[in-house]
């Protein structure tokens, strides 16, 4: 008996030991799959993420999206049109060879010329050449001064010139190709099932702690949660907002969350005289209300943010004020979130001539932002209390994108009033301000989603300034000073920042990323 | 027979072709996948040049030629999303499918049979009662709801079985697959019991209607009245007759099983076809979509000619023709 006893408490002692250590192997189920391992296939959010893993960029975007040392060690501008890059000394692919220049000369060569890639890379190789001055120098020429140089840079995979820029995208996808200098090494790719990578023992940064991490697509959200209640997997991305207040209760379970580069906004009809679903109460044509600065304003002054945050977004979003949260590149000081005042949207509606309010139907994606037909519907019914008649139409974004964007005669854009997104990818306000505020000028790439067709050559004469200003103070003042006429004017009515959240086991911890990819690297043990 | 199987196929190709042109045409109906594919940060250039790269700058018909030009050469067309031909990928995601719909229709018959075959012989039995009621629930309850249950249950609460996704897999005979391993047989469990339950109900009904009304019939009066033991009354006379029907229905819910597994796929994340069809239709995959339909069209159709040659194995007055011919 006594020798039973004995062996009892050495083996309550031993699991005691063992249990706390977590295991060094990880397993993150993913919410969207990449489309295949080639980092320069597919210029989206998944692809850019998972290739973050395997490949480094020349300059790398830290949790908050600032630029931080990857390959290069140092850069700036040495005239007007060059800039220079001081490469990584001594850094190694992961088949033991070396890194050089001419690793990066063709990877912009191949970043924008992938075939059949559905969104290249073009984007931001266009107008620049690269040049190779020695093993560890480069130079990046423009035609015209262009300080979003480092910005470009960050978004470009680096690959092996001898192992990768000739590769196929199933050679990667296979594996032979996939080599790169990144914190993990490629190990298996099975689409649909999981996508593996280990450690990288020889990474010249900071070395994962994970030794092997696995991803597995779960694209069903209550999907997801289970296998982290299941202990199946150690973290999940894109936890269901309304699963996050039961999750936050789970002892067993950490969530992690972070402001994201997204701002849920409105956008609205400034050109059309007479909008397609703008009409007279009673359903007569009207002549458009939206382009009048006071209904635009009398908007804006009807929603009710907080109650947007606290009930539909169940307390997980910012409300927002302009086109960036707070603390990023060319944010305003100056800007607040409009409060909000019914009474005061009904002033200003009678001061525009329409203080019996009009028609209006509000469309917006069903399946693409967090709760978004939800708060279409509250806009509705907010904007209804004030006498603008709102009608709610939602639809999945395969459909809605289209029609929003080119849907219309002559492929203009076909709705009047429209609840949309945007995350700026390059984490400054110029991404913002460059696609949905500036006048829509096809030649220039400018205005691609301004869907509201909003134009002010004010605005437009500052970013066009913005973008020849290399001077980062000059620059960020005169973006601050951009967003705030955009703003002021109710180009756009912004309504919240996203906020994403991530669940993992206790004892894990992410740090939560304003570009919303979930990175093994971020995940930390407490 | 073979004017049969021939006059079938021809069939065959005139249906295919004719779904082909329905898909095709209406996929493009809904929207173009463009503006999901992009990076939102494109210009209006690199959106253009998405759109001649995909080939959507053509008239529609013009892509159909195209299109059928291609599938005369084997050729369905390459995958809007991940770039590679829509037929390989499918093909990649087809085992797992299989393997899913296999499993289940395995346990559609083992279960199904015995249980139906028992509230039939013993239809006042308390126990048989049970196995109806429970039938009722597994045609009525939604496949996701019971497949979620399913998983808070096993997985979350119990922790036997994990809650997604394919186990190890190992090659047997040739054939890799997640069948072999322990691990494997642990994670498909789950996904092919949900996808098995409506099945299950539909045999366990099937074959109770069909012993009930056989009982009566004079053959097996007869073949009692020779003296024949009860196992050779059921299991002879009793099963041959009952299973005609149930061969025809379980041949059509195979074809079920391995082209629209899409709820049971997507729940369990299983890395199969049917999650490949709903991702495509999502994403407006119109190649994907396209080969997949024709695919599917194509099993049926074999499924339908496999089940009639079992017909006339299993009952001989059976003879292999087309009706009116």
């Amino acid at each position: 008996m006594k020798s039973i006893r004995h062996s009892l408490a050495i083996l309550a002692a031993s699991t005691l030991i063992s249990a706390p250590a977590l295991a060094d192997e990880l397993t993150i189920a993913l919410a969207s799959e990449p489309t295949a391992m080639d980092p320069h296939f597919h210029n989206l959010g998944p692809n850019n993420a998972m290739s973050r893993h395997i490949f480094d960029r020349l300059i790398l975007q830290n949790e908050k999206q600032q630029l931080m040392p990857g390959l290069a060690t140092e850069w700036g501008p040495i005239d007007d049109l060059t800039w220079e890059f001081k490469l990584r000394q001594g850094v190694k692919y992961h088949d033991g060879s070396d890194f050089n220049a001419d690793d990066i000369v063709c990877s912009f060569e191949r970043a924008p010329n992938v075939p059949n890639s559905p969104s290249s890379f073009a984007t931001y190789t266009k107008g620049k050449t690269v040049e190779k001055v020695d093993d560890h120098t480069i130079h990046i020429k423009t035609a015209s001064p262009y300080p979003l140089m480092a910005n470009d840079v960050s978004t470009i995979p680096i690959v092996s010139s001898e192992a990768g820029c000739d590769g196929t995208t199933e050679a990667f996808n296979n594996g032979s190709a996939t080599i790169g200098t990144g914190p993990f090494k490629f190990v298996s790719y099975s689409p649909g099932d999981s996508i593996i990578v280990e450690r990288n023992d020889d990474y010249w940064g900071d070395k994962p702690i994970w030794s092997k991490v696995t991803f597995k697509p779960i694209k069903s959200g209550p999907a997801r949660v289970a296998a982290l209640l299941a202990g199946d997997v150690d973290m999940i991305e894109g936890v269901p907002t309304t699963d996050i207040t039961t999750l936050a209760k789970n002892a067993d379970l950490a969530l992690s969350q972070g402001v994201s580069n997204r701002v849920i906004y409105l956008h609205l009809d400034h050109d059309r005289a007479d909008s397609p679903f703008v009409k007279a109460n009673g359903g007569g044509a009207i002549d458009n209300p939206l382009r009048k600065l006071e209904v635009r304003q009398a908007i804006s002054r009807a929603i009710n943010r907080d109650a947007i945050v606290d009930r539909v977004m169940e307390g997980v979003a910012i409300k927002a004020g302009q086109l960036l949260p707070e603390g990023f590149f060319g944010v305003s000081d100056n800007l607040s979130p409009v409060g909000y005042d019914p009474d005061g949207a009904k002033e200003l509606l009678a001061k525009a001539g329409v203080g019996d309010g009009f028609e209006l139907t509000i469309h917006g994606p069903n399946d693409r932002y967090i709760n978004d037909s939800k708060i279409a519907e509250a806009i509705g019914q907010m904007l209804t209390r004030i006498g603008i008649k709102t009608q709610v139409e939602t639809m999945p974004r395969s459909v809605y994108f289209k029609r929003a964007s080119r849907g219309g005669p002559g492929e203009t854009p076909e709705f009047s009033f429209i609840l949309v997104g945007w995350g700026a990818g390059s984490g400054e306000a110029s991404s913002p301000l460059k696609s949905l505020i500036a006048t829509h000028t096809p030649d220039k790439g400018w205005g691609a989603s301004n869907r509201g067709r909003y134009s002010n050559p004010e605005v437009d004469a500052l970013v066009t300034k913005a973008l020849a200003t290399v001077d980062d103070e000059d620059r960020e003042a005169l973006l601050a000073q951009a967003t705030e006429i955009a703003i002021n004017d109710a180009a756009i009515i912004p309504l919240h920042y996203q906020v994403n959240t991530w669940a993992a086991k206790k004892g894990l911890k992410y740090i939560a990323r304003t570009d919303e990819a979930t990175l093994a690297i971020g995940v930390v043990k407490e | 027979m073979t004017v049969f199987i021939i006059r079938r196929l021809l069939q065959a190709i005139v249906v295919v072709f004719l779904m082909s042109l329905i898909v095709f045409f209406g996929v493009n109906v809904i929207g173009d996948p463009v503006d999901m594919l992009i990076n939102p940060e494109a210009d209006q250039a690199e959106i253009e040049r998405t759109i001649r790269a995909l080939g959507l700058d053509k008239p529609i018909h013009e892509q159909y030629l195209f299109f059928l030009k291609g599938v005369a050469s084997g050729d369905f067309g390459k995958s809007f999303i991940f770039g590679e031909p829509a037929l390989k990928l499918i093909l990649h995601h087809m085992p797992a499918t299989i393997e899913l719909a296999l499993v289940s229709l395995v346990m559609a018959i083992v279960l199904g049979i015995p249980l139906g075959l028992y509230a039939g012989l013993f239809p006042d039995q308390r126990i048989s009662r049970a196995i109806m009621a429970g039938s009722i629930l597994g045609f009525s309850l939604p496949t996701f709801w019971v497949g979620l249950m399913m998983i808070m249950l096993f997985a979350v609460y119990l922790g036997w079985l994990p809650s997604t996704g394919r186990g190890d897999m190992a090659e047997f005979l040739g054939i890799r697959s997640s069948l072999w391993t322990r691990d494997g047989l642990s994670h498909l469990f789950m996904p092919a019991l949900n996808l098995a339950l409506t099945n299950i109900s539909l045999v366990i009904r099937l074959t109770r209607a069909g012993v009930r009304e056989a009982m009566h019939q004079d053959y097996i009066k007869f073949a009692r009245a020779k003296g024949l033991t009860t196992r050779r009354v059921v299991g002879v006379h009793l099963m041959k007759n009952i299973l005609i029907p149930i061969v025809t229905v379980l041949g059509l819910e195979f074809g079920n099983l391995l082209a629209f597994s899409v709820v049971t796929e997507t729940i369990f994340a299983w890395p199969g076809m049917g999650k490949l069809l709903i991702d495509s239709l999502l994403q407006l995959d119109r190649p994907v979509v396209v080969a997949y339909l024709m695919i599917i069209v194509l099993f049926f159709v074999i499924i339908n000619l496999v089940v009639d040659i079992l017909y006339s194995v299993l009952d001989p007055r059976v003879r292999l023709r087309d009706q009116g011919t």
